[in-house]
């Protein structure tokens, strides 16, 4: 195609009509006459003229469908994998994945695909946006989304011939006229398609840096894009402000205040000694500084306290709990921890074993030191004030005064009720001689060790 | 009821009964193509120096409320949730009341594109693009309540299945999910029906631009439309499927709301009419917000030989039959509280009517059941400011009902220690107007530079615009003779 041909070259031969009648009858002739690449012009969708035209039946349902089904299974896959995979959603025992609960979102993706569908691939099928169309530089042509029809042969077609075109269409309207390639299409510049390309490039950053994010590893915290919760505009316990005069965040009660349940009115409950005597430290007991008469400990029990079975069995309970493995459940000291530290010999590193509460160093006790005992310690046993109340610790005391009075029998007693057995509580020493019974012949053959 | 019945608009003389006359849906014997494209195009095309006063006042009033509704959401995010009147135990107060309220409007839109399109009532073209258009304001304005509502907004695409740093994904078993995979799906896929819509229409500007800007601006978004046949074809058949898609769309998004009530255990919300209740009252609603946008803008701007008073007599009538559905929903509503037998659900629906909420019951059940029914009288039918008034009653009934629902419901629950009262604040009621000033800004600049009808298909439903050639031979012809005698409606 020379240089020359390109001045004279058109687009293709339009022809403008009235009404609806003419514009059909002429598409017909058109049809009939062959050509392929024709198209009518028309403010409104005609009824028939596809027809009239001879147009195929579009396949965009097609393509519907299956991006509605794309969109089902995208629906679906979503849910599973972020609610029955991923990030199981625990909730009062119900399946991880159950169907009916996901169908409102299933249906709302399966018309959000459809939908989004029908309208690009509407779009996509008219080879629309199209902004340079050169039927569009005819001024009589914009009159064809308004109120008038056309319908225009493009040099396209490969039988076009614009004089045969020309005849055809006349016969039908006597307003023809050709239109003209457009040649005035200025190209984009350089410098946009560089600044496109270095834009689409940049968009590919953030993307490229979640996907790092993703799969390096890092010894940095992970990113927070709102830290609002993480760094709140507060102070902390245990840290400094300078607001205060003291420079602490933290604030001390007002003066006299006791805490809920800390009111230490009844000094024999609480502490052990004659109400209104002098209150024995908060520490470890000590003969030298608590023993004898330097505290006026209670040799009773405080009246708020009544020992009677409940009590009793309240106490077995609580020393079963807490104070067996040390001190065995008769008291003998041969408690799980107590056997474990003589077995590695602890006594090299300053373990001190468990007393046996039948001695009579125990004994010797009055219920006030042994209560002081039981909240704060002694010796290498540290206080359980914090774990057990002051009632149990009293009831604790009176359980370890009846094991005292009833297991510490070196023999049978006469009055022994017929039918019950009587062991004499075992001593560290029996322990360690049937550990010595056991332990010699393990060491030589396996199927005794493993019987052990 | 269909519009080849002519007895369905009634007010016909008998004479005029005949009922093989199809009457015109464009009213005026010399109505065609042109001064179809210049009554509507013509609003566009006013200079900016002759805009209609009437169209300024309202749009500066519009847009000083938008500008208040700013600030007001400004003050909330800054300040917190805590300036509205939600507490313990209304959580859910007006933001959820005027969530829901938009919603509703928002259907009716849809609902005439859609629906209307398949059940071939061709009268919907008149105005099917202003409701299509009020739709997606009417989204616009419900989605921002629950945007807001969440405290930080700046974390409102927690709200989307997306990869998080926290490694967490949303709840799909929740209906607050549901919803919004429902209103987001809704906005969206009515914004594409409503563009696709408008593409030949705003082709029709293009070629009608008088300078560039106009050129350039209809141009870009027309997409190049040049109203080829075969470009018709393929539109027309993504346009049947955008209203398939649409019509269970849009009752599966009041369902899905209502479900945000009905899945919880609470009494009052955990009954299982809600979704038809609440897609009943959605309808309801959207048609009577329709009128009342309708009937100012046909006399502003000069269409009603467009939107006809056949339209709005139509409408007059749905609004009427679904004012029914809702009442006959308050009614089963008191009858399943009682036959149900449960004693929370009895005292739920007692309190209700009786309970310190009486006020805004009664104003509800008057509004939506009892005021409609003027609209038995063809006469009150044909009077404009008796219908602006029955859609203005109905988008306050409405309104009511859903303070009704949530309010009435989390302040009597099951303990009684746990019973309040909600007082609403004074950022709740200023937002509540802000919103209008958000709709309605948007929805005069509609109206001043889009097409408000669509051009297109009105001349579709045009005598001239069937064929009488030999293919088509049969009685399109029948609607221009009767044109004559139809304008006189318009009163």
């Amino acid at each position: 195609m020379s240089d020359q041909k390109k001045h004279d070259e058109i687009h293709g031969v339009v022809a403008y009509f009235d009404d609806v009648d003419s514009v059909m009858s002429a598409a017909r002739k058109v049809r009939d006459a062959g050509y392929k690449k024709w198209d009518t012009y028309t403010p409104f969708p005609v009824h028939g003229i596809d027809e009239a035209m001879g147009t195929k039946p579009t396949i965009l349902p097609w393509i519907v469908l299956g991006m509605g089904l794309t969109g089902m299974a995208c629906g679906l896959l979503l849910q599973w994998y972020t609610n029955a995979y991923d990030y199981v959603f625990l909730i009062s025992g119900k399946p991880n994945w159950s169907l009916p609960a996901n169908i409102p979102v299933t249906f709302e993706v399966v018309i959000l695909f459809s939908a989004y569908t029908a309208f690009f691939a509407m779009l996509g099928l008219n080879k629309l946006p199209h902004l340079s169309n050169p039927l569009h530089k005819l001024p009589k042509f914009r009159r064809v989304t308004a109120d008038r029809f056309a319908i225009c042969v493009e040099a396209k077609d490969p039988n076009f011939d614009a004089d045969r075109v020309r005849a055809i269409l006349g016969a039908e309207t006597s307003e023809l006229e050709d239109c003209p390639v457009d040649t005035s299409r200025a190209a984009l510049p350089l410098w946009f398609h560089a600044v496109m390309a270095l834009v689409t490039c940049a968009t590919f950053i953030p993307l490229s840096l979640a996907v790092k994010g993703r799969f390096a590893t890092s010894d940095k915290p992970r990113y927070h894009v709102w830290p609002d919760m993480d760094f709140q505009r507060k102070r902390k316990t245990q840290t400094g402000w300078e607001g205060f005069e003291d420079g602490r965040s933290m604030r001390l009660p007002v003066e006299g205040t006791i805490p809920r349940g800390e009111l230490r009115d009844d000094f024999e409950l609480y502490f052990g000694v004659a109400q209104g005597a002098a209150v024995p430290p908060r520490a470890t007991y000590e003969a030298g500084v608590m023993g004898g008469d330097k505290f006026e400990w209670l040799s009773s029990f405080p009246t708020a306290v009544v020992v009677d079975d409940a009590l009793l069995e309240r106490g077995r309970e609580r020393y079963g709990i807490y104070c067996g493995v040390c001190h065995g459940a008769q008291g003998n000291g041969l408690g799980a921890v107590a056997l474990r530290a003589a077995a590695i010999d602890a006594e090299q590193w300053g373990w001190v074993s468990p007393k046996a509460l039948q001695s009579d160093s125990a004994k010797g006790y009055t219920n006030g030191e042994l209560f002081h005992i039981a909240g704060n310690g002694i010796s290498s046993m540290k206080g359980y004030g914090s774990q057990i109340t002051p009632k149990d610790r009293w009831a604790i005391v009176a359980f370890v005064r009846a094991i005292q009075a009833s297991q510490a029998l070196p023999k049978a007693p006469a009055d022994l009720p017929a039918g019950v057995d009587f062991e004499p509580v075992p001593t560290i020493k029996d322990v360690r001689l049937s550990e010595a019974s056991v332990d010699a012949p393990a060491s030589g053959t396996e199927p005794a060790g493993e019987a052990r | 009821m269909t519009i080849t019945d002519p007895s369905a608009f009634g007010g016909q003389p008998s004479g005029e009964d005949d009922p093989s006359v199809r009457l015109p849906l464009v009213e005026g014997a010399s109505e065609n193509f042109t001064t179809v494209t210049d009554a509507v195009a013509g609003i566009a095309e006013i200079p900016v120096e002759r805009t209609n006063r009437a169209w300024i006042i309202c749009f500066a009033i519009s847009l000083s409320l938008l500008g208040m509704l700013g600030l007001l959401i400004l003050h909330l995010i800054t300040t917190g949730v805590g300036v509205w009147g939600n507490n313990n135990p209304a959580y859910w107060g007006w933001p959820i009341v005027n969530f829901v309220f938009w919603v509703g409007i928002g259907h009716a839109g849809t609902l005439i594109s859609a629906i209307l399109f398949l059940t071939r009532q061709n009268w919907r073209t008149g105005v099917n693009r202003a409701a299509e258009a009020m739709t997606i304001f009417a989204v616009v304005c419900a989605g921002m309540f629950p945007g807001i509502h969440i405290g930080r907004v700046w974390v409102a695409y927690w709200l989307f299945p997306l990869p998080n740093q926290m490694a967490m994904w949303p709840n799909f078993r929740s209906p607050l999910l549901w919803d919004v995979f429902a209103v987001s799906t809704y906005a969206t896929v009515s914004l594409l029906f409503w563009y696709m819509g408008m593409v030949p229409d705003l082709a029709t500007f293009r070629d009608r631009a008088v300078n560039n800007t106009r050129r350039i601006a209809y141009g870009i978004f027309s997409l190049g439309w040049t109203g080829s046949s075969r470009h018709w074809h393929v539109y027309e058949r993504a346009y049947l499927l955008l209203a398939a898609l649409a019509t269970p769309l849009v009752l599966s998004v009041h369902s899905v709301v209502s479900f945000d009530f009905a899945v919880s255990q609470l009494p009052g919300w955990h009954t299982t009419i809600f979704p038809p209740y609440f897609v009943a009252g959605a309808i309801f609603s959207g048609f009577a917000m329709v009128l009342t946008l309708m009937i100012p803008a046909r006399q502003f701007f000069g269409l009603k030989h467009i939107i006809t008073m056949r339209h709005i007599d139509v409408m007059c009538r749905i609004l009427m039959a679904t004012g029914l559905m809702v009442g006959y929903a308050y009614s089963i509503e008191f009858f399943i509280a009682w036959y149900g037998g449960v004693q929370y659900e009895s005292f739920a629906f007692v309190n209700r009517a009786f309970g310190n909420y009486w006020w805004a019951y009664w104003i509800m059940v008057s509004c939506n059941v009892l005021i409609p029914q003027l609209f038995w009288s063809q006469k009150l039918r044909r009077n404009l400011w008796v219908v602006m008034i029955v859609s203005i009653t109905t988008n306050i009934g409405m309104w009511f009902e859903r303070f009704v629902i949530a309010v009435t419901s989390l302040t009597r629950d099951f303990v009684p220690s746990s019973w309040g009262y909600f007082s609403p604040t004074w950022v709740d009621i200023t937002m509540f107007i802000g919103s209008f000033g958000l709709f309605f800004t948007l929805f005069l600049l509609f109206l001043r530079f889009l097409p408000v009808v669509a051009i297109a298909e009105v001349k579709t439903v045009l005598p001239q615009a069937h064929a009488h050639g030999e293919d088509h031979g049969e009685s399109h012809s029948a609607g221009g003779s009767a044109a004559a005698p139809a304008s006189r409606h318009d009163a």
